[in-house]
């Protein structure tokens, strides 16, 4: 019996160990990669860096047009996605019947933020490059996204309207309040900072996404900021790629100095939504 | 029935109501009557809840619910087609089981009701009197901007009746208000049912035996979905005309 606990004591602690190393290594896995793109990319960090457009001598090459194309480009999506994936949220949540179709419609989005980002690269390629005929422009470029971060928003906007109470719904309706009237004073003020999270992150995403963009045939070298929507764009993620895949090591740095760039800005994003979950629910007392 | 209420406000006939197959309520004839007050009393899953939800319509959110025969606020039949639910939940208000008051100010909490109604003007006043005739001003008056989640559990409830009383109900319907609360806030809220009854009609469901006997002047009794008893209070609990009756309120059963 001893002996028998003994083995069992010894299985536990060994499960513990392997699952407190598995973390361990992939931190510092990420603590490696963030360690050598510093490195390599921190001496090129300057504001010069963040205000030249790419040229060919590495020394007077920056992100000026890279960065204001993807300001550009989740801004249209922001614009696209954030509406269209709020209203399909509290439609699947508060106005359609739960039934075969609901189920159809619910199955479907779960699995379209399943596809991979290269399919959308060819959808909007299809659809909004050729079909439309909007060309390698900024619109077809966040329209494109606007459709891969869709149903992240449609999820994480119902997930938060779900998490809002029964009860404060039957509340407004048992005053008289259409429900209209229920939405728009309590469901969505309630939700509002689960759905704010859902916003920030699905534009994370978008912001990090080369593949799509590359399919649809953005530019790699562009020596102007985009001026309209109907403006040939270039994206961090694409001039960080178009650098990485130069021979000369100083290029290499320029990726690094550009990763830098990027991770700051998704850091900050990912970080602001952890803060408005953190008040959110600080501020919920029920 | 020998003592039917004389006019009465509500009134079902024959009514039955399914969650899909199974019923809940089976062919419950009885009345309301005018500014008294009504309790439903029964054990647990026995239909009392559904049956008070019936009355505002707010069993039309539930899935699969379906009924049959009628229920009369007025000589008005409450289902019918041209009958609108948010207009029926005006003017038949509801509190409910478990303190719900909004995530606001205590002011918008009451304020909220009439102003989606379209009614802003002395919309102060109206909060006022709604406070006070819930017996939670005195308590409330210096923080009416204050979070109503800050409120106790007894407060919010009371901010809950007045909330529905600033819609200017013509009948209030009360599930288990007391449930979750403790025994100075229940008495509280009894005492706050004598005075409302003066001016509005409120049917009320409890668990609690003394609660009804107490507060109420006609009690309805439901086992499995069907109506046992309904009379005068004191007739149902002192000399009770079936013998189930008898056995539910003197607690040897339910």
């Amino acid at each position: 019996m001893s002996s028998n606990l003994k083995k069992r004591k010894f299985i536990a602690s060994a499960f513990k160990i392997t699952c407190m190393s598995m973390t361990w290594i992939c931190v510092l896995l990420l603590a490696v990669m963030l360690y050598h793109v510093t490195i390599e990319g921190l001496p090129w960090l300057s504001w010069q860096f963040l205000d030249n457009f790419p040229s060919r001598f590495p020394a007077k090459a920056g992100i000026k047009s890279a960065l204001w194309g993807t300001v550009w480009l989740i801004s249209f999506s922001a614009f696209f996605s954030i509406p269209l994936g709020v209203a399909a949220a509290i439609y699947l949540e508060e106005y359609a019947k739960p039934g075969r179709l609901s189920t159809l419609i619910e199955i479907n989005i779960a699995n379209l933020a399943g596809v991979p980002s290269i399919v959308y690269g060819i959808l909007g390629l299809a659809i909004f490059v050729r079909g439309l005929a909007l060309g390698r422009s900024v619109l077809a470029g966040s329209l494109t996204l606007s459709l891969l971060v869709l149903p992240v928003i449609i999820i994480s906007s119902r997930e938060a309207i779900r998490a809002v109470p029964t009860s404060l719904r039957q509340a407004a309706f048992a005053l008289g309040a259409t429900r209209w009237q229920t939405i728009r004073h309590h469901v969505l003020p309630t939700a509002l900072p689960g759905i704010l999270t859902g916003f920030i992150l699905a534009l994370s995403r978008a912001m990090g996404e080369t593949a799509p963009l590359v399919m649809l045939g953005a530019l790699t070298y562009v020596a102007f900021t985009p001026e309209g929507p109907m403006d040939a764009f270039t994206a961090l993620p694409i001039q960080i790629f178009n650098w990485a895949s130069r021979p000369q090591e100083e290029f290499h740095q320029l990726a690094a100095a550009g990763i830098i760039v990027l991770l700051a800005v998704l850091i900050i994003m990912n970080g602001s939504a952890i803060l408005i979950r953190h008040r959110s629910l600080r501020d919920k007392k029920w | 029935m020998v003592n039917t209420p004389s006019t009465p406000t509500l009134e079902t006939r024959n009514l039955t109501i399914r969650y899909g197959d199974s019923s809940a309520v089976k062919d419950v004839s009885l009345s309301i009557a005018d500014r008294k007050i009504t309790a439903i009393i029964g054990p647990s899953g026995c239909g009392k809840s559904t049956l008070l939800r019936a009355f505002n319509r707010m069993n039309d959110f539930i899935e699969n619910v379906s009924m049959d025969g009628k229920i009369l606020f007025r000589g008005i039949d409450l289902y019918g087609a041209e009958v609108d639910p948010v207009e029926v939940r005006r003017r038949i208000g509801m509190v409910f089981q478990k303190p719900n008051p909004f995530p606001k100010s205590i002011f918008r909490n009451v304020s909220w009701g009439p102003s989606i109604h379209g009614n802003t003007e002395n919309l102060q006043e109206l909060v006022e009197t709604s406070l006070q005739k819930a017996a939670l001003w005195k308590e409330v008056k210096d923080r009416l901007n204050g979070s109503a989640l800050a409120l106790s559990g007894g407060q919010q409830q009371r901010l809950c009746i007045a909330r529905t009383l600033a819609m200017q109900p013509e009948i209030i319907l009360m599930d288990e208000p007391c449930s979750a609360l403790d025994p100075v806030s229940t008495s509280k809220i009894e005492d706050l049912l004598f005075e409302l009854k003066e001016q509005y009609t409120i049917v009320i469901v409890t668990h609690n035996m003394q609660q009804a006997s107490r507060v109420s002047d006609f009690t309805v009794f439901l086992d499995g979905g069907e109506l046992v008893e309904f009379g005068e209070t004191t007739q149902v609990f002192t000399r009770p005309k079936k013998k189930k009756t008898g056995d539910y309120v003197t607690g040897r059963f339910g």
